[in-house]
């Protein structure tokens, strides 16, 4: 057991370490300002700059995850506090049953109707798309994170004593008042980090935003625009194009990237969960 | 002696039901003015359910059916058109656990102040300071008020929550057995503190310990299966039960 916990603990090591040694070719050879900030992504000429294919992983994510927060936490209050116990009853396995299905589904359902939804979302602003694009990716995405964060906030809510809000209520708060500044406020933590884990997963999260946003390399400037994702760039071109040189090493950057970008995230929720903790 | 107390609370002929099983069947008790009433008997007889259902938490639970009347000042507040949370602040809670709210030990308290509508912060730091006095709490938390208030022991986290309940003005106090979850010691100080309160307030008190019951109590209800099986003064009651179910149960043959 304890070889197994030293092995979960330093594996994320392990895996920075590997994916390192394996870029530290291109790493060597270019700027890192311009390997994260430039947007000339040509390898046969050398030139790796990976800011669209952040840009554009960070343009998906963030707007999936700005639309999931008052979804989420909207349904899960009202789930928790306002529906009747039977509400639970029949959307837990609903939930559950949607937070399980493989990310291919999503991406050929997104295929099916996102993309020809966003095409007409597009003309309500006079702008013409394909319909692969940021936009659709983030509906994609955000479909797949609501009912893994909404697990995560019914579970956090219904954690709560009772009691709490019975003390806050018999001090003559409303239900209202009740859940904004008490049940909120003790579960800030926790929904925190349901939060920041559905932003690591989205930002992660490969095929089913392949299939829909575009694969255009190039910086997106408005959620029309297609984008080219740091997953996707990883997965439609690993194991190809091994004629150009270092192309391989730079799939690893990419990888590399990928992790440190999610392991910032989580950062930044567990510093933003420690300053809060300490009031729940 | 039949003095005649004026009765703070009156509730009659009710009958509580949740998923149609019956929890509370025909109850008709005179809760009096500035005494301490000891709701007494065994797990599960409807205690709490009973206490609940003076500030309406009652209202919390799926599927519940009341009937009869619960007066409080002339109104009887099961069946009232005005302001349930106003009704709620006439009554303290006190639980079996403390829970204190998440925030510091000065937000406990300014808490139901301020939603009553107290904003001027020295108006705040004042009643803060008389609720943290009025239980004995001020000296031990007056060098981190602003500190959270989980931080605390038990025994201060409950008698901070008395200070809160104190603070939005109540006339009456419910306790679910208070000081179940504390030791000797802090028991022994909420209950000599509602022994002062009793002064100003009129205390609704559940517990399972008889001795604290015999301790404090100036009337007692003793209820069985969701019934009531006898009430009267404290002194009758235990000296002189009527009942045969409330002999049994003061030779503590159930429990
Ligand atoms: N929310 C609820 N839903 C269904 N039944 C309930 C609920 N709350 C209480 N009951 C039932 O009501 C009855 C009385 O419960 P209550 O908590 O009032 O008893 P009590 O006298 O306070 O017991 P204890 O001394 O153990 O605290 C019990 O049979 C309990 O199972
Ligand atoms: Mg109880």
């Amino acid at each position: 057991m304890l070889a197994s916990l030293i092995l979960i603990i330093i594996l994320p090591f392990f895996l920075a370490a590997g994916l390192y040694l394996k870029s530290i070719l291109i790493i060597n050879e270019n700027h890192l300002q311009d390997l994260l900030f430039s947007d000339i992504w040509k390898p046969a000429e050398n030139k790796f700059g990976f800011a669209p294919f952040i840009i554009s992983s960070l343009w998906v994510s963030l707007s999936a995850i700005i639309l999931a927060v008052p979804v989420c936490l909207l349904s899960s209050i009202y789930i928790t506090q306002y529906a009747k116990s039977s509400v639970l009853k029949l959307m837990q396995p609903v939930i559950d049953i949607l937070a399980g299905i493989p990310s291919v589904i999503f991406g050929v359902w997104g295929v099916l109707m996102i993309v020809p939804f966003s095409v007409k979302a597009a003309g309500w602003f006079n702008i013409h798309t394909t319909g692969y694009n940021i936009f659709s990716g983030a509906l994609v995405l955000l479909v797949m994170i609501i009912p893994f964060i909404l697990n995560i906030l019914i579970e956090i809510f219904r954690m709560i004593p009772e009691e709490l809000s019975e003390a806050s209520l018999s001090l003559g708060a409303t239900k209202w008042e009740t859940i904004k500044y008490i049940l909120l406020r003790k579960a800030f933590p926790g929904i925190v980090s349901a939060f920041g884990l559905g932003l690591s997963r989205a930002f992660g999260e490969t095929i089913a935003v392949l299939m829909v946003v575009g694969n255009v390399i190039q910086i997106p400037h408005n959620i029309f625009d297609p984008g080219y994702p740091l997953p996707a760039l990883i997965a439609n071109n690993y194991g190809e194009m091994l004629s150009i040189p270092k192309y391989d090493s730079a799939l690893m950057l990419a990888a590399l990237i990928l992790l440190a970008v999610i392991l910032i995230f989580n950062f930044a929720s567990r510093l933003l969960i420690m300053r809060f903790e300490k009031y729940s | 002696m039949t003095t005649i107390i004026t009765p703070k609370i009156k509730i009659s002929e009710l009958n509580l039901s949740i998923d149609k099983q019956e929890i509370l069947k025909n109850i008709n008790v005179e809760i009096p003015e500035n005494k301490i009433t000891v709701l007494l008997g065994p797990s599960g007889c409807g205690k709490t359910t009973l206490l609940k259902t003076l500030n309406r938490l009652t209202d919390l639970y799926d599927n519940v059916k009341i009937s009869g009347s619960v007066i409080l000042d002339n109104e009887d507040i099961l069946h009232t058109k005005s302001d349930i949370t106003k009704i709620r602040q006439k009554m303290g809670l006190l639980s079996q656990r403390p829970y204190p709210l998440p925030m510091s030990i000065y937000g406990n308290i300014s808490y139901g102040l301020k939603i009553k509508g107290v904003k001027k912060k020295k108006i705040l730091d004042e009643r803060v300071e008389h609720y943290l006095k009025e239980v004995n709490l001020w000296e031990e938390v007056r060098e981190r008020l602003h500190h959270p208030a989980s931080a605390l022991s038990i025994g201060q986290q409950q008698r901070l929550c008395l200070a809160r309940g104190l603070a939005v003005g109540p006339e009456i106090i419910l306790a679910d057995e208070p000081t179940s979850a504390l030791d000797p010691l802090s028991s022994q100080a909420i209950e000599e503190m509602f022994l002062i309160l009793k002064k100003n307030y009129t205390l609704v008190l559940v517990t399972h310990i008889l001795r604290q019951a015999k301790r404090i109590a100036d009337y007692v209800v003793f209820m069985y299966l969701g019934e009531v099986v006898e009430q009267g003064p404290a002194e009758e009651f235990f000296s002189s039960p009527k009942m045969e179910r409330t002999k049994a149960y003061l030779k503590g043959a159930f429990n």
